[in-house]
């Protein structure tokens, strides 16, 4: 399907990217599939903040945080107000964290990238549902996920799985393999004694092959057993830091194990590696990761098509993201005019400050929005990640959220701007005449600004 | 037609932009005498309850007096009967978990019972698609793109007022499809432009996703105004934005935003033109680690469960003689505890089903106890009864849908599970 280069141009800084700021279409017209490859790079997508913490400094304070907190209930019950705001200072960085990504992602001209590293951190899921998983989530995105996202596949699961931040989220830190040494030295009525199959399962299910690939209960459990001993350094040695992650020797099941028809010799790391390198490399994994990307970037239901050459892109490269990447923007798929991604409340709030070139500041009103929109920062409300369904978040009440946050946020930011302009900035040819004229007959220019905001173009990409 | 389509007139759109900019519109809000006027069906109610992340069954109704819980059990099983933290007795067997005193109190009335070994046909112990069997309806995976509370409003003929709402700021599957329902969750009372809604109506007219949630948005903070007000004259804490969903926090001290959310949910739905069938989704249900027993952080989760049921079931005040409520989850978990105090994902869970209207009588369904030749794959506690059965059962004898619709619409290809009778 042929279409106009105005509307290409339009498309790939509001459906690959995050939205338009100022001239960004006018910049992409020239060559719009280029402008969208400049942007996939071997280094990785763009880290947030000027200094972020490392995981290995965030642990180090939850970690105190933790001991003290212990030590103040075994010396009366009582939590002290010094360990309270201990407390509250993790989650503060936490916040910090989550305004450090929003501010990237209003600013960056590289939307494509961005959303790219978006979308990774969402197919690796670490829900900031526990303090320890909040005070690690911005490190782990920025560690494990943001600098292989153009990398092999294969290795950006290593990277998520090896991460304190999911080793604790789903539960596999404190997974003994029953007949390990460490669970023969323990007393038979420990309760922190076994073996336990989350992050086993949901790497079989969400990260890779997918429930398709029709595994049993036994290959999960198999597996689970397989990564017994992947756990988290705790520190806390004369000169050791904790916070990385340990091979933990005693608490790996010894022995072989056969996973979904393969048998896996190894000894200790190097198994449950295998497995992943295994799984990573199986066409499930391909098509599963393919109807993701195509469903995130182009349709909740999208051509089948587009999945087959996403497919054989990742298949062909040895699954290197990059060309998967490359793939999906020489898809012509991927540039229907019909824009029919209905966009999240974080897609929403970011393009909606790019549109007037915006940089947010206030973390406590941006989370309290997202909350109310269903989307509380860094807290997807399953390992699944954030939903993709446009039903999902076109609910009549996260509408109405939409509505009062946009006319908020127009009063704000409109100032004597001309609506108008705005609307052709951040939509281009994908502005409809009727969206045009309501915004040129608006009372206020914040009234036209709202309306640009929440126009069914705008709120779709 | 659906509600939608009644919206777009415009005398209807002016009635609500009344009821937004200067508090109640007779057309929309009056006191019509509702009842008298529609048949006894119109006036039942029908609350179901989602919880996400397999709610662990042998927590929810220890079945104390099974002769193998307590071993299996280990450090999260409940204490027997009249022990400090006991579980709460039902019958000889079965108590309720001790946080749940004020349902514990319906149940001696008659009006909370339990089913103990129901589950979905899913058998795959995934969340996610154990979540869209049970709320899809679907007998397999993916089977259905809507949800089937949606299709049984559909089969219950052409919606001449509000049918449907949910709670929470995104929409629950169980609740998709052609009817078009209302979503509220707190902290969205409008202020600002006031002529805003109305462009964008105009704007979405031809908008099949934007148009219809913009006007069921709408409806819904005009309801909500009543809804609201008559849960603060219940008293205790308003319900707050963070709150949404029944509470995400963990602590006692949300029990009151959790009762007071139950109580605006009541409110919504005992208004005139309130909603019959209400969808309420609670998550955080997934104990793989650190469950506890009698205090924990099941516990603490349970605590806000039975005060949102207390605030629903005091603030429908009359109409709870009307009302059934159902609370499933999408699996149970393991028998056996695991190695970290937790349990991991099993099958068959307990249903909880209240309501004034529920026929009196024991657990709903067999129980086929503990013993290890028992359990599903040796791990599970073992399905006796199909959720669809009784869904099904409530759908026909409550709000009075016929078999074949229920077997072919709501619950596509499920005649062999058939409705559970003596529940309503």
């Amino acid at each position: 399907m042929a279409i106009d280069r105005d509307l290409k141009a339009a498309i790939s800084v509001t459906r690959f990217g995050l939205g338009a700021k100022p001239g960004e279409i006018a910049a992409a017209r020239g060559d719009p599939e280029g402008f969208l490859a400049a942007q996939i790079g071997a280094e990785g997508a763009d880290r947030p903040g000027a200094t972020p913490e490392r995981t290995v400094e965030r642990f180090e304070a939850l970690r105190a945080y933790q001991q003290d907190r212990a030590a103040d209930k075994r010396a009366g019950g009582e939590i002290s107000e010094a360990r309270k705001m201990a407390g509250q200072a993790i989650r503060r960085d936490t916040g910090a964290d989550f305004l450090a990504r929003v501010q990237l992602g209003a600013a960056t001209p590289a939307g494509f990238r961005e959303r790219w590293a978006l979308f990774w951190a969402n197919h690796f899921t670490v829900s900031a549902n526990k303090l320890a998983t909040a005070a690690l989530a911005g490190p782990f995105e920025a560690e494990a996920i943001r600098p292989g996202v153009f990398g092999r596949f294969e290795d950006l699961l290593a990277a998520s799985s090896r991460h304190p931040a999911m080793l604790i989220y789903l539960d596999q830190a404190k997974s003994i393999g029953p007949a390990s040494q460490a669970a023969k030295f323990r007393a038979a009525d420990s309760k922190q004694n076994g073996l336990n199959e989350n992050l086993a399962r949901e790497i079989m299910e969400l990260h890779t092959v997918g429930v398709e690939a029709g595994y049993a209960q036994a290959d999960v459990t198999e597996f689970a057993r397989a990564m017994t001993g992947w756990s988290v350094n705790a520190g806390g040695g004369a000169n050791e830091r904790g916070g990385s992650f340990q091979f933990r020797e005693r608490a790996h099941e010894p022995g072989a194990r056969t996973i979904m028809g393969k048998r896996y010799a190894q000894e200790g790391v190097e198994q449950a590696r295998a497995v992943m390198k295994n799984l990573a490399a199986s066409p499930h994994t391909a098509h599963h990761l393919a109807l993701k990307i195509a469903r995130h970037f182009v349709a909740d239901e999208p051509a089948s098509t587009l999945v087959a050459r996403l497919r054989r892109a990742y298949l062909e490269s040895d699954g290197q993201l990059g060309e998967v990447a490359r793939a999906l923007i020489r898809s012509p798929e991927a540039w229907d005019p019909a824009s029919v991604k209905f966009k999240t409340p974080y897609e929403f709030m970011i393009s909606s400050w790019r549109a007037a070139d915006i940089t947010p500041t206030d973390i406590a009103a941006i989370s309290a929005v997202m909350t109310a929109m269903g989307q509380k920062p860094f807290s997807p409300p399953s390992p699944k990640g954030w939903p993709e369904e446009a039903q999902v978040w076109c609910a009549p009440d996260a509408v109405i959220k939409r509505m009062r946050w946009a006319e908020g946020y127009a009063s704000d930011a409109t100032g004597d701007r001309d609506p108008v302009k705005l609307a052709d900035n951040a939509l281009g040819a994908r502005l409809t005449p009727l969206v045009a004229r309501t915004i040129a007959r608006a009372e206020t220019r914040r009234e036209g600004f709202s309306i640009l905001l929440m126009s069914p173009e705008f709120q779709r990409r | 037609m659906t509600r939608a389509d009644s919206l777009a007139s415009p005398a209807r759109r002016l009635a609500l932009m009344g009821a937004l900019g200067l508090g109640i519109a007779v057309e929309f809000l009056g006191s019509r005498a509702w009842a008298d006027s529609e048949p006894a069906s119109a006036k039942k109610k029908l609350v179901v309850i989602v919880c996400c992340g397999g709610l662990d069954g042998l927590s929810l109704s220890p079945p104390v007096g099974d002769a193998n819980y307590a071993a299996l059990r280990g450090p999260i099983a409940l204490a027997p009967f009249g022990q400090a933290g006991g579980a709460l007795k039902l019958d000889d067997t079965f108590g309720l978990h001790p946080s749940l005193a004020a349902t514990h109190a319906l149940a001696l009335k008659g009006e909370a019972r339990i089913a103990p070994a129901v589950a979905t046909p899913d058998r795959d112990r995934s969340h996610f698609e154990a979540q869209d069997v049970l709320e899809g309806g679907g007998g397999v995976v993916y089977g259905t793109a809507s949800g089937w509370l949606n299709r049984a409003l559909e089969a219950m003929g052409p919606p001449g007022k509000v049918k449907a709402m949910s709670m929470g700021p995104t929409a629950p599957l169980i609740l998709r499809g052609r009817i078009e329902p209302v979503s509220w969750s707190p902290g969205g009372a409008l202020g600002g432009d006031r002529r805003l809604p109305a462009i964008l109506q105009d704007l979405y007219a031809g908008d099949r996703l934007l148009g219809p949630a913009l006007a069921a948005g709408l409806s819904a903070q005009a309801m909500a105004k009543i809804a609201t007000a008559e849960a603060a004259s219940m008293g205790g804490a308003p319900a707050m934005a963070d709150d949404a969903a029944a509470g995400k926090g963990r602590s006692r001290q949300n029990a009151p935003q959790a009762r007071n959310l139950g109580a605006t949910l009541a409110g919504f739905m005992t208004q005139p033109n309130g909603a019959q069938v209400a969808a309420v989704v609670m998550d955080d249900f997934d104990t793989h680690a650190n469950q506890g027993a009698a205090e924990g952080r099941l516990a603490l989760r349970l605590t806000q469960v039975d005060a949102f049921l207390d605030g629903l079931a005091t603030g429908l005040g009359p109409a709870w003689s009307d009302t059934v409520v159902i609370m499933a989850t999408e699996f149970g978990r393991t028998a056996h505890v695991n190695g970290t105090g937790g349990t991991d994902h099993g099958t068959a869970s307990t249903a909880l089903i209240l309501g004034g209207a529920l026929k009196k009588g024991g657990i709903v369904g067999d129980w086929p106890t503990l013993a290890q030749a028992r359990l599903y794959e040796n791990r599970d506690t073992a399905p006796t009864l199909d959720m669809r059965g009784l869904f099904k059962g409530v759908l026909r004898d409550h709000l009075g849908i016929e078999r074949a619709k229920l077997d072919t619409l709501v619950f596509p290809g499920s005649a062999a599970a058939a409705p559970m009778s003596g529940v309503v």
